[in-house]
Parts: structure tokens; sequence; C-alpha cells
């Protein structure tokens, strides 16, 4: 069997994502771009097979991206990210008390407890961290840290853990939460967190979320074709609207570097990969 | 740059729809500016915005901070190569679409439908094949001419039958329910198929069916009255039934249905009526076939729009009346016992002189039944001699 002139890496965090990809399979086939896509379980797989030749490029987490981009500078060799929604720009994430809390400021978390996300997830665990961290609190030492895992190795794209971290928050387990600004919305309007019934207590910097990455050696020729097709689909197509809804994207923009460094430093400091993009937390299983 | 203010109103509260109906009143690339004064008002705007795809900027304004909202191009995108469908309400001698999309699916005639809607398969999607000019007006006669069988029936007015004479109504009730059954569920097979761009075909269906539903209540109900249990029901008038739901298409089914049979059994409903032994049998043989009035009306409507559309189905329907008749020639025809039946009510009693009454009254009804086929064929434009071949040819079960 010949290869297709693009082989792409996604993980397959829901059932939609077999919908999505065999519908822009067919997309991109109609547009004369010969493209397959692989299925991971879970990102660090995905990950690792850009380096085993496996796929030429991966819908990466900002997670992946990162561990990609150390694991390329350890081997002299590089990646890219080529493209990213419309969606993926400029998030940020809010650390939620419920409205009566008498926690008024960050420093009020000292002694209190923290329901994150899953260990992995960039926007309720790792970001929010950070942001405690620069603000002089660390979690283990100055708060108790309750981590609210669900579906390891997805890297957070499963909103569970935010939801069952907010389900807690009301019932008083933890004095406080992390979720990504437009959950807390979310669960605003479809009632897990009644409206008034919590208080953001801070809201970090903003920052990227998913991109393209290429693989080492990826065809630069098929990369490029893929990238302008993407680029080029249209909201207002009807052949391609509902992927685009499933994807959670309204516009393809071109990748930019610019908004994982707040992540970069947030997995030093959590000692989750190493420079070379090994995995350290004993903790993590997926 | 038009501003509103939602004062501490939680866009998890009802603010977005403020936000919302602001932004749609401005095209692609126009700005908002918003202001509010709840906690997390501006957090929440800006990932709502980032979702939408609407950019959005934060500013100094008179009273604090305020947002800059910039609407993006999506919300129309979304309606491009929208379809129209059609008009809602019919003008006089207005009709609706002679082909019904089936990406239309189940929207409101005349709604905007969004392009890529999944195309829902109805097998009745050509206005011809359905359509009746009067089907709105007989549809609101009939949602306004609905009953209730528990108060429109005085179940406890008083009498008392003769054995033989109960037992002729149990008869005539088993054998009404049939026909009911069968006058139930040949519409309710089409009525599936009918594609709700024909929305007064859609709707006069479903009240032919509750009446249905009625008629087979309170023929049930008359039927145990006194206790007595359901009776016979023979082979050949089922099979004259199931011809009816084996027509190979929704005009056929009606005119042999409506046009042909319910036609007929207004007659036999009428008879009834004129000869029931008590009061309850009378009351719901006269407002059976008051509804039954508006089947036939209905079937009458559609088959004169369906020739007049099409010339050539007559040969269509003479066909399908010859084809049914040699399927039911080996059949038995009426049920004996319903026959006797009739003529026993007729009679009253089973004296010779009143059996000859009765047995004149039942042949007067068949003659009675046939002359109604003969006029409504010579009204849907069929020749005299042949209106009269085929209304001879139409089943002896009378439906
Ligand atoms: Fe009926
Ligand atoms: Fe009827």
């Amino acid at each position: 069997m010949t290869r297709p002139a693009l082989v792409m890496g996604a993980v397959a965090y829901a059932p939609k994502v077999i919908t999505i990809w065999e519908g822009f399979k067919a997309w991109f086939a109609g547009q004369g771009l010969g493209f397959d896509y692989v299925l991971y379980s879970n990102y660090e797989a995905q990950v690792e097979a850009q380096f085993a030749g496996e796929v030429d490029i991966a819908w990466n987490s900002p997670l992946a991206w990162v561990r990609a981009g150390r694991m390329a500078r350890s081997r002299g060799v590089s990646v890219e990210a080529v493209a990213m929604r419309n969606t993926d720009r400029d998030l940020r994430s809010v650390i939620v008390v419920r409205a009566d809390s008498p926690l008024q400021t960050l420093d009020d978390l000292r002694g209190r407890t923290l329901g994150v996300g899953a260990i992995d997830s960039p926007q309720a665990t790792l970001i929010p961290l950070h942001h405690l961290r620069a603000a002089g609190l660390a979690g283990g030492r100055d708060f108790a840290v309750r981590r609210f895992d669900v579906l390891s190795g997805k890297h957070g794209d499963h909103i569970g853990g935010e939801r069952d971290a907010a389900v807690a928050l009301l019932a008083g387990e933890v004095d406080a939460c992390c979720m990504i600004d437009g959950n807390h919305l979310a669960f605003g309007l479809d009632g897990t967190l009644p409206a008034g019934s919590t208080r953001v207590l801070a809201t970090t910097e903003p920052y990227d979320h998913c991109n393209f990455t290429t693989s080492p050696g990826a065809p630069a020729d098929a990369v490029a074709r893929f990238v302008e097709l993407l680029l080029a689909m249209r909201w207002d197509d009807q052949a391609v609207r509902p992927l685009m809804y499933l994807e959670g994207v309204r516009q393809w923009k071109p990748g930019r570097v610019s908004g994982y460094p707040q992540l970069e430093t947030a997995v030093d400091e959590a000692a989750f990969y190493g420079p070379d993009g090994a995995i350290l937390d004993a903790d993590y299983h997926y | 740059m038009p501003t509103i203010t939602i004062d501490a109103l939680g866009l998890d509260e009802g603010g977005l729809l403020l936000v919302r109906r602001a932004l749609a009143e401005l095209p692609a690339g126009a700005a908002l500016t918003v202001r509010g004064a709840g906690p997390q008002w501006a957090t929440h705007l800006g990932a709502w915005a980032r979702e939408q795809g609407h950019e959005m900027a934060m500013r100094a304004g008179p009273d604090g901070a305020e947002a800059v909202l910039t609407r993006g191009p999506w919300a129309e995108g979304r309606w491009l190569g929208a379809m129209a469908t059609g008009r809602s309400t019919l003008g006089p001698g207005e009709e609706p679409a002679a082909r019904a999309d089936p990406a239309w699916g189940l929207a409101a005639r005349g709604a905007t439908v969004e392009a890529g809607s999944p195309p829902i398969a109805f097998g009745l999607s050509a206005r011809d094949e359905v359509w009746a000019v009067t089907a709105g007006e007989l549809y609101a006669q009939a949602a306004a001419g609905q009953w209730d069988p528990q108060t429109a029936i005085d179940w406890d007015a008083p009498f008392d039958l003769p054995p033989a004479i109960e037992a002729a109504v149990a008869q005539v009730m088993t054998y009404l329910i049939e026909n009911e059954n069968a006058a139930l569920v040949v519409p309710a097979r089409h009525l599936g198929q009918v594609h709700p761009h024909y929305r007064e075909v859609q709707q006069a269906l479903a009240l032919q069916c509750a009446d249905e539903a009625r008629h087979i209540e309170v023929f049930t109900r008359r039927l145990g009255l006194r206790g007595h249990a359901p009776m016979l029901s023979t082979a050949g008038g089922q099979a004259s039934l199931h011809s009816l739901l084996q027509a190979p298409d929704f005009s056929t089914a009606t005119f042999l249905l409506s046009v042909l049979g319910e036609g007929s059994f207004i007659t036999l409903l009428t008879f009834l009526q004129a000869h029931a032994p008590d009061p309850v049998t009378r009351r719901i043989c006269r407002l059976a076939a008051r509804d039954e009035a508006r089947h036939v009306a209905f079937g009458m409507a559609h088959l004169e729009h369906r020739l007049a559309a099409q010339a050539g189905y007559r040969t269509q329907l003479q066909a399908a009346v010859e084809q049914r008749h040699e399927a039911l020639a080996p059949t038995a025809g009426l049920n004996e016992e319903v026959f006797d039946a009739l003529v026993l009510l007729a009679a009253g009693e089973l004296t010779p002189e009143a059996v000859a009454r009765g047995h004149a009254a039942v042949q007067q009804m068949k003659a009675d039944m046939a002359a109604g086929r003969r006029a409504r064929l010579l009204r849907l434009g069929f020749e005299h001699e042949e209106a009269r071949r085929l209304s001879d040819l139409h089943t002896r079960n009378f439906m």
C-alpha cells in the first residue's frame, strides 16, 4: 500500500474525533490532497510516533507541542507549529471560589485545598498552578492540591475533570478550583455552577492552545498544501461547517508559538517533562 | 459606535441574549461597545467572543473598563445558500410547491432552512400526489367538529332490546369496527409519508385518523354496552379491506377507501340511524356519518386535483377498481350474518311481514349506495356508462 501524501496523528479523546477526521479526509481528497489519519489513545504516544516517522503531522495539545519541541531540540531536529484554530488563541484560565467564600485574594488560599483538573491538563492544572507559584504559592507546600483526573494522557481535552472539580467546589469539598474561562461561562449556562454561585478569584495570563505540529522531516509540499487548504476552509461552506462546528473552529489560522512560554515554565515548575521531553512525573499514568 | 450596557447582569444569567441581539443588528466588521458591572462579565464576554469568532478588545471607558466587540462574519456565513420553503399561509388560489425538497425536512413551511440540513425522505413529496384545494378548509371543519365520546353520547340512556335484536346490533358493530380499523390504518400509513410542506393535507389526514379512532371507540362501547362479546369476522370481509391496504399509491387508496368505500359507508350509517333499535346506536351512527362526510369530501377534492393535473390518471383508477374486483371475485362478499343483522334491524321483529320490509329496506340501501357512487364518479368526470360499470364492480362488502 502506498502511503498518502500526508498522514496526521490525532488523539481519540471523544467519539466525534472519527466523524471530524473522516469528514476532513474526504474533503481533502476532493481538493486533491491524499490525506489519512491515525488515532492515538494519548498524546504521549502520538508525539513519540512523530519521532518514529509514523505520522507527518500531529494535531497536538499545547502540552504535546511543548514535549515535541523539547524532543526535537534535544535531538537536533525541528518541529513546527503550522496552523491552529481561531479559538486556540489567547485563552485564559480562572481560579474560582464559592460566592460566599471568605477567600478574597490568592494569599487566602494558604492552608486551603485547590481542585485542579487532570494531571496533564494545561488549562486546569499546569497553568493555574504556575500562576499561583508566580504569586508565591506552591501547591503541596502552601495549599493542598486535589486532582480531578479524567482520562489521563489526553492533556485535559476531556472536560470531565474541570466539571468534577466544579461540582466538588459547590459541595464544599475543595475551597477553589480551576477551569478555562469559557468553561466557567458554559458551566453557568448549563447549570453546573448556577449563575452567581461562584466568584472568580484570579485569572491567568493569556495562552494558546492546540496546534498542528509537523514531525521532523515532514514532506514540506504536502504540509504546505495541507495548511493552504485549512486556511481556505470556510465556515459558510456547508460541506465543512458541521465538521468545523464539531472541531470548535470558525476559521483556521497560521500557527504561532508566542502563546506557549507560560506553559513551558509551568512544565518545568511541575517537573512534568525534562528538557529532552522525558516524562518525569511518576504519578502520570496514561 | 453603538453601546449596550448589561449592568450587573451576568452573561450566564441572560446577558448573552442582550449582546447577541445588539450584535445581530450590526454588519460583519462593525463594532459594539459593551459595558457591564457584574463580577465576571469581561472574562465571560472574552471567552464567548473567542468561541464565536468575534474580536474583542478592552479599553478604558467613562465608567471603568469597557469591551469593544467586532462582529465576525460567521453568523452570515451560516445562512449562505439557505433555502426558502414557500409561504406559510397560502392565499386564495395559491398552491404549495410542486415538489417539496427532502432537505426542507421538518421545517415549518415558509421557514428559512440552513444549507446542509439533513435530507429527510418523504414518499409523498410531489404536490399532485397528495394535494386537495380544500384540505385546509376540511381540516378546520374537522378541528371544529371533534366531539368527545364521553359527553357527546348519553351512554346511560335507558333501553332494553330483545336478545335477537341486541345480537344483531353486536354483529353489525363487530363489522363496523373492522371497517373503521381499515379506515384508520389506510390514511395512517400514508400520513407518515406526506412531506410536511403539504401541511393542510397532513393535518386533514391526522384528524381523519383521530375521527376513526373515535369511531372505533364508540362502536366498541356500544357493542359491549349490554355485555355482548364481539361476534363474527369473515375472510371475505377482511380480504376486501386488505385490498385497500394494497392500493399502489395514495391517490388510488383514497379513491377506493374514501370516494367509493366511505361514501357507501355513509349510506350504511344513515340506514342504521334510521333503523337503530336504541338511542345510543342512533346517536353514534349520526356522529360517525358526519365525520365520514368530511373524509369523502377530502377524497373527492384530492381526486379532482389529481385528475385535473394528470388526466391520464383516470385509467389507473379504472384499473384499480377492476383489479380489486377480480381479486375479490372468489370471496363471499358481505358477511351473511351482517346482511341478516341489517335485515333484522330494519324489520324490528322476526315475523314474515316485518322481515319482508327489512329485506326491502336493505335492498334500497344498496341501491342508494350504488347511486351515490355513480354520482361521485360522474363528478370526477367519468362517463355515464363507465361510472355505472365501476360502481357495480365495487366490493359487495360496501368498503
Ligand atoms: Fe369512520
Ligand atoms: Fe372515515
